[in-house]
């Protein structure tokens, strides 16, 4: 059982999944260059938070063309389980994996602070051990999360009981607070906050251990 | 001296200058462009009751005719340029 990280050229959060996913959490995980095209033997695959190929174009526009990431389309439809954090998340959805875009925050500004979150669904495994209705706080850091979609796709989610995520206090204008969403199956999940950043108790508690632990479990 | 027998006539492949526009949808807001319109107040610059900012995509292309240039950019514009979920996209072309 393992987990593959997709490192591309400006991710920045790759190694601090690394840290969370085997250095806390005890699960054998691999990085992989952006270009590998065979993600066979793994289990689940991570894209990581940063700013991949600078984010030229939109965030996530030019990745999405990576090698691995087409791999990645066969990989999510077979029902292997793939998490996008932050960049991770725009890239899900510019690759349309996940509906949707992440836009500009509202306020302009980069923010980086602790959020609160509310669990809309916890239909997911990702979300499971936290049930609805539950509470986590995680590190958010990003000058792009404000989440769109058109009205249909809101609906879409709605019916789905694919909003995984809400703020509890909406940091950056996403429509319907939205912090996180899944694929219809559930097996794909994408989200703003950073669960990788909080797994260390040494560095900013562990309400995001249960979220990677779905990785392989 | 050596003298060079072309077998095939040169083709020459017409060659089009191509601006795509790419804006943010109507709905969607656009924080940057408030702020623009916020810092062009304070610059005494009045009257701007509207200010969006999008993208123009300059380039050439070779193409054999104008069909195949423009079918060529509008696939483009619709999978990379732009993202159809928040923006929307105009092409001008030209020859050149």
């Amino acid at each position: 059982m393992s987990i593959g990280v997709i490192v591309f050229p400006g991710s920045n959060c790759d190694r601090d999944v690394q840290w969370a996913t085997e250095g806390c959490l005890g699960m054998t995980t691999r990085r992989l260059w952006h270009e590998e095209t065979d993600l066979s033997g793994l289990n689940a695959v991570v894209l990581p938070g940063g700013f991949s190929y600078g984010d030229y174009l939109r965030c996530g526009a030019i990745a999405r063309f990576a090698p691995a990431l087409q791999a990645l389309v066969d990989f999510a439809a077979q029902g292997g389980r793939v998490l996008g954090i932050c960049n991770g998340f725009q890239v899900l959805t510019e690759l349309g994996l996940l509906p949707g875009a992440l836009t500009r925050n509202s306020e302009l500004h980069f923010i980086c602070e602790d959020a609160p979150l509310d669990v809309v669904s916890a239909r997911s495994p990702w979300l499971q051990s936290y049930g609805s209705g539950g509470h986590l706080t995680l590190p958010i850091a990003h000058g792009e999360g404000r989440y769109q979609c058109s009205d249909d796709t809101l609906k879409q989610l709605q019916d789905e009981d694919a909003i995984a995520l809400r703020y509890g206090h909406n940091p950056n204008g996403s429509v319907a607070d939205i912090a996180g969403i899944t694929n219809t199956a559930g097996n794909v999940l994408g989200l703003m906050p950073h669960p990788e950043r909080a797994c260390d108790p040494a560095t900013g508690g562990v309400d995001g251990r249960a979220m990677l632990e779905a990785l392989l479990d | 001296m050596s003298v060079r027998i072309h077998k095939a006539p040169l083709e020459i492949v017409p060659r089009y200058q191509a601006r795509v526009l790419v804006r943010l949808r109507p709905s969607v807001l656009d924080p940057a462009g408030e702020a623009t319109r916020g810092a062009a107040s304070r610059l005494g610059v009045e009257g701007i009751s509207k200010l969006r900012i999008g993208k123009a995509v300059e380039m050439e292309l070779d193409a054999p005719d104008e069909a195949e240039a423009r079918r060529r950019l509008e696939l483009l514009s619709d999978r990379l340029l732009a993202n159809p979920v928040i923006e929307d996209w105009s092409l001008e072309l030209q020859d050149s």
